[in-house]
């Protein structure tokens, strides 16, 4: 195996007790920064960038490694605990993870991220070490046609996740969709929804929408609610770690979220939030009807960040083999090897060959010693939530409207922000769920600009939607998705005896 | 998702506060009131505009071309025009400059403003910067001859791309071009992509035939021969190893050049005083042989022009970015 031999000389140079602290120093910049709100891991990279420029390449290599899995990993805490996630890739962490930490399971929560990112990103390292020239050949064909279908079926898994009204679902799904019109359309550069405001003309960010109807939208509640409701008081069960069946029910979400994952990160353009999302419904699906889903089961946070975590390691495929940044993180990465004499591009592999091994191992470095640095630290962070509610919602409102700010540092965002804080409240109040309405938002545009990709390639014509092997794959898997369980509850009507059970098998 | 938009504008305040403490270990000092200046980039931290106008910023602050801080604020929004709306209403302020390039021009018009780079106070353009058309290794089309032919015989069954929406520079150039040899501009099929990376992924897929983009972003598939420039756009061929033998298109026989500049613009109503002195620190800096360096550096062409000649120019390029809209009913 020449590659494992390679990757065992780049642990060799990586392995110093030097590296390793700065490695160290990596990690708990890299965490601490990640955690401040609105402050994702492209972000935080790019502030901690300059900190390794003094040093050798191996060094920098190292300590670059541990920011950047300090700062994913960091994005996912504050989305564990305070609801507010720090990019569009940490908004499915959001969901279950947060309402872990409310009923006390904060800590576990953060070990299942932890160990999940672990796993995720040493199983997808290693497929980048062994696989990256081969899969790189490869995703260049996948096209819009392609992901198209990808979105197709994610947005019939949305179905799924409308909740127990149909009704109350399909309009937050809408509301969703409407919102992910606003701004320029990117095939013609006409503005859509925006009212002649300029501000509104580069979309609304994600972020602010997350932030806004999860933190701020449930904020208003509590605060709505807060002298007529008794004080919730999050008992800390069980010991702060994973305890055996934490675990058991962790091992099976880690790895499929990784195999979603990867494909993602290794396609140009197929980014994060896709795979994050098929991931948590995947969970949802399998974990069946009455499972803690919903109430913060620990599946939804454990297969999310693999898959986050995977893609992240995936997107190092387009980028080392064909020089390709395709995320905001990697284009930043991009940056850094150039400072660092490194230039990314279809020689790397056999002209840097010693340096991209460095990095390779770095990667697995950095990896292990988040895991070591942050699994000790999770109880800690959750401690965070033991302060007085109102004090706690204070902070909540703080950080979400500091991270809404310094997304882009306008005060416009802070206004975007309260209006979808008023969103989330009034979604709150009938009841409609917040979860469809954030998939409209990341799916709708997608799903639109990859249509409209795909159409105009073929001039219009609709065989161009199906002209890639892999859509037709995927629609049939969409056709079998929509058609067994039509066909299942059909041959089991005569017996179902209770409706809502019968609803059930229909999604 | 807007991927591109996530790097942020706190960067520079944190870059600098760290920097400033943790390499020298010293704080920010700052001159008199009187002499710091602020320089608006209408981009994300990274993108083209944030290079030119940062690079130039460096150079004064290194050189000492100006006495006090030069301060750096991204003004993100809807391609460059929120920072434009935002420089004509600081009129007057003569401590404050603004970068502009091409693309600020097309998103004035997308987003359907009045006010137009010309309309506020021309200082200097800075550089250039060529576009080109790429076609992956094994395309047909080995010149650029054979593609013009091509396409001339079937205008909408040849399938091009580029980076930027319509009015941007990678969608400007191809309908100008388009318009140069007699197409009509309609009947160009072209494919928007978000930027240069899908774009390169898109031609190495063979998803569509031409590409059109800066050439700068594809040196490294250029070079590894994986890509192949038929040709530039600007007046002279570029000078870098692997594409100095590419031929520019007059060369060709196309009645066409065709560059994105960038420059710098000051608030409307400074006095005349006030605009030469500023266009003074300018042209110190660009006869630094730092800023010489950057420009090496960068790969970007050297286009110095000051004052109301680049106004002139202003007006012209805006002249043309109204004509092609307009020839393709997207006006």
């Amino acid at each position: 195996m020449e590659s494992l031999d390679l990757l065992w000389g780049g642990l060799e140079a990586a392995f110093t007790f030097e590296n390793l602290l700065w490695a160290c120093i990596g990690v708990l910049l890299g965490t601490f920064v990640g955690v401040l709100p609105g402050i994702g891991p492209a972000m935080t990279v790019a502030l901690l960038l300059p900190v390794t420029y003094g040093l050798e390449p191996a060094q920098a290599f190292i300590m670059f490694a541990g920011i950047y899995y300090g700062a994913m990993y960091g994005g996912s805490t504050t989305s564990i605990l305070l609801n507010t996630p720090g990019e569009s890739s940490s908004v499915m962490t959001a969901i279950e993870g947060n309402k872990m930490a409310k009923r006390g399971r904060a800590a576990q929560a953060l070990a299942t991220a932890a160990i999940g990112s672990f796993i995720a990103g040493t199983i997808g390292t290693m497929l980048v070490v062994f696989l990256a020239p081969w899969l790189a050949e490869i995703a260049v064909e996948i096209g819009a046609p392609s992901y198209l279908a990808v979105t197709v079926l994610a947005m019939v898994l949305v179905t799924s996740v409308l909740g127990s009204s149909r009704l109350r679902g399909f309009i937050a799904l809408f509301l969703g969709l409407t919102i992910g019109l606003v701004g320029l359309d990117l095939s013609t550069a006409q503005s859509r929804l925006s009212f002649g405001n300029p501000l509104l003309a580069d979309r609304i960010d994600i972020v602010v929408v997350a932030v806004g109807v999860f933190a701020l939208g449930e904020a208003l509640w509590v605060a709505a609610h807060l002298r007529r409701k008794p004080l919730e008081i999050s008992s800390v069960g069980g010991r702060p770690w994973l305890a055996g069946d934490d675990l058991r029910r962790s091992w099976g979400p880690w790895l499929r979220g990784t195999a979603l994952g990867f494909p993602f990160g290794a396609v140009p353009a197929g980014g994060a939030e896709t795979p994050t999302f098929l991931s948590y419904v995947t969970e949802r699906k399998l974990a069946g009807a009455d499972s803690e889903f919903g109430k913060g089961a620990i599946e939804g946070v454990a297969g999310p960040e693999a898959a986050n975590n995977a893609s992240a390691a995936g997107t190092f495929v387009p980028l080392l083999a064909l020089g390709l940044p395709v995320t905001a993180t990697a284009s930043i990465m991009l940056a850094a090897f150039q400072s660092y004499g490194i230039e990314p591009g279809p020689q790397l592999m056999t002209d840097h060959s010693d340096l991209v091994w460095t990095l390779l191992a770095s990667l697995l470095i950095g990896n292990t010693l988040l895991l070591l640095l942050n699994l000790p630290l999770a109880p800690l962070w959750a401690k965070l939530l033991r302060t007085p509610r109102p004090y706690l919602y204070a902070g909540i409102l703080f950080f979400a409207s500091l991270g809404a700010y310094a997304a882009n540092l306008r005060a416009f965002d802070l206004m975007l922000l309260l209006v979808f804080g008023a969103l989330g409240f009034m979604m709150r109040r009938f009841a409609l769920p917040v979860l469809p309405l954030i998939l409209g938002v990341i799916l709708g545009p997608l799903m639109e600009l990859k249509f409209r990709e795909a159409l105009s390639i073929s001039d219009g014509e609709a065989s161009g939607l199906v002209n890639e092997p892999l859509a037709v794959i995927v629609y049939v898997i969409v056709a079998l998705a929509v058609a067994v369980p039509a066909v299942l509850s059909l041959v089991r009507r005569p017996q179902a005896a209770d409706p809502d059970k019968e609803k059930e098998l229909v999604s | 998702m807007t991927t591109g938009s996530r790097t942020r504008g706190v960067l520079i305040a944190v870059v600098l506060a760290l920097a400033a403490t943790l390499a020298s270990g010293c704080g920010v000092t700052r001159g008199d009131q009187d002499d710091d200046l602020a320089m608006w980039i209408p981009n994300s931290p990274g993108g083209g505009y944030d290079q030119t106008g940062r690079a130039a910023v460096g150079v004064m602050e290194r050189d000492d071309v100006i006495d006090g801080s030069f301060e750096v604020t991204n003004i993100i929004g809807g391609g460059g025009s929120v920072a434009m709306s935002r420089l004509m209403n600081a009129e007057g302020d003569g401590t404050l400059m603004m970068t502009v390039g091409l693309g600020v021009v097309g998103a004035t018009y997308s987003l359907g403003l009045e006010q137009r780079p010309h309309h506020a106070t021309p200082l200097a353009q800075l550089i250039e910067d060529q576009e080109g058309v790429l076609v992956p290794a094994d395309s047909p089309y080995q010149t650029i001859d054979d593609f013009l032919d091509a396409w001339k015989q079937d205008p909408d069954g040849i399938v091009l791309g580029g980076g930027s929406s319509p009015g941007g520079p990678d969608h400007l150039f191809p309908m100008q071009l388009a318009g140069a040899i007699g197409i009509d501009p309609r009947d160009a099929r072209y494919v928007v992509y978000d930027g240069g990376g899908p774009l390169t992924s898109a031609l190495l897929g063979k998803k569509i035939d031409v590409g059109f983009s800066g050439v700068g972003e594809f040196e490294g598939q250029i070079e590894a021969g994986e890509l192949r420039v038929l040709a530039v756009s600007g007046e002279e061929r570029l000078t870098g190893e692997s594409v100095k033998d590419v031929p520019t298109l007059t060369e060709s026989g196309v009645d066409l050049v065709f560059t994105n500049w960038r420059g710098v613009l000051a608030p409307p109503g400074i006095s005349e005083e006030r605009r030469e002195e500023l266009i003074a620190l300018l042209a110190e800096m660009h006869d630094s042989p730092e800023w010489q360096q950057a420009l090496e550096d960068n790969g970007w062409i050297d286009a110095f022009r000051t004052g109301d000649e680049f106004t002139r120019f202003l007006e012209e390029q805006d002249e043309r970015v109204a004509t092609t809209l307009e020839e393709l009913g997207l006006l």
